[in-house]
């Protein structure tokens, strides 16, 4: 199955930085490349190049030596990337406003147009459909984990309420049930290939934006409480735009494996949705309350990576074009 | 779980649902029974969800009409 698949080969490099990490990871751990200068962080290159070096923190790569996880130039270099990556998320968005504000306009009822889900709801081609999983596989394939990293870091009743939360997410002790593989066999069943990493080649750096967001706030525990506002946006979202979904795959000649992920979302990320606002977060903000202005970066950053990988899908989708950067790798039956 | 627990349930603030420690068995007015075997469940309290009796977050547009 997809989620216990080996390690991923190394993906193709897209520029001179991602270029400098594959070269040196394909190396002994110790002999990290200089880093090139850069400045389009909302690129290929860079996105690709952080995306690397987060990896080697989930599942590695097939060929590269662990041991480059903790290489000091490496994370050095990582370093440079991720402060250019927070610096221009900073610049972008200006003054955000507070998390209860935030949070009140997500809770506005949405009939999702302009958004993905809406588009496949309403005319989604199986093509479409297809390249939608291909590049939210890059998250949903290692769902929760970015946010598990949040666990040692709340304590308390925030701490409780999160773990509860992950539990459901990992399938509450059934492995059937883990949601990761749910989306897996959904890929499956849309005749995508759910091997780890296999849609990567594929992703444009939109989708690689949005998995990296929640890796570079999970890997700093300055950022725990901008994960936990990501996660609250994700999942106050998450069960009106699974609802679309549902009826968007159903549209098409599809077996239950090809929406079953969604359909459990709805049902379970109302649960999610109140259990991450009451639970984790009114906790979080009750015993710390200086992480409030991290919590309304957490959730303004990553509307904004949702909305760019929004935008290149529905741009491209819109003129009958593919918003990914090769076609997605299908099963080979 | 003992049996012997009282069970656990959370009011919503407003509009919202219900929330209880699962597993549950719910009964419906028309007789029949449903289960959930999530660890929280939440029951819908609006009569608006499409997964009635559980909340699929339908209230948002109570909430939002009542206004």
């Amino acid at each position: 199955m997809g989620i216990v698949s080996a390690p991923p080969p190394l993906p193709q490099p897209r520029g001179p930085v991602s270029e400098m990490v594959t070269a040196s990871l394909r190396a002994e751990p110790g002999s990290a490349k200089p880093l090139p200068s850069f400045d389009d962080v909302c690129g290929d290159d860079v996105q690709l190049a952080l995306y690397l070096c987060y990896e080697l923190h989930y599942r590695g790569f097939d060929g590269v030596d662990d041991g480059w996880e903790w290489d000091p130039d490496l994370v050095a270099a990582r370093g440079a990337l991720e402060r250019g990556f927070e610096d221009r998320l900073r610049d972008e968005l200006g003054t955000v406003p507070g998390s209860a504000e935030q949070i009140g306009r997500m809770l506005a009822p949405s009939d999702g147009d302009g958004s993905p889900s809406g588009f496949l709801r309403d005319e989604g081609k199986p093509w479409q459909i297809q390249e939608y999983l291909a590049a939210r596989s890059l998250y949903h394939l290692k769902e929760a984990d970015p946010q598990t990293w949040a666990i040692p870091r709340t304590h308390g009743d925030a701490q409780s309420a999160l773990v509860a939360l992950q539990y459901d997410e990992y399938g509450g002790g059934r492995p059937e049930r883990v949601h990761a593989r749910l989306f897996a066999d959904m890929m499956s069943a849309w005749d995508l290939d759910p091997a780890y990493g296999a849609q990567v080649e594929a992703a444009p750096w939109q989708a690689m934006a949005v998995v990296n967001l929640m890796s570079l706030f999970g890997l700093h525990r300055a950022h725990r409480g901008a994960l936990l506002g990501q996660f609250a946006r994700a999942e106050i979202g998450s069960s009106p735009s699974s609802r679309r979904l549902v009826e968007a795959f159903r549209r098409h000649d599809v077996a239950e494996a090809g929406y079953r992920f969604y359909s459990e979302h709805v049902e379970a990320d109302a649960v999610h949705d109140q259990l991450v606002r009451r639970g984790v977060l009114d906790a979080l903000l009750r015993d710390e309350p200086e992480l409030e202005a991290d919590v309304a970066f957490g959730l303004a950053a990553s509307g904004y990576v949702d909305d760019a990988l929004a935008g290149q899908l529905l741009g491209n989708w819109e003129r009958g074009r593919s918003g990914l950067r090769e076609s997605p790798r299908l099963i080979s039956r | 779980m003992s049996g012997s627990e009282p069970a656990d349930v959370t009011l919503p603030q407003g509009r919202g649902p219900i929330l209880v420690r699962g597993p549950v068995t719910v009964r419906l007015p028309d007789g029949s029974v449903v289960t959930s075997e999530r660890p929280t469940v939440a029951l819908c309290t609006c009569l608006l969800s499409e997964r009635y009796p559980f909340c699929d977050t339908s209230h948002r547009r109570h909430v939002r009409s009542a206004k």
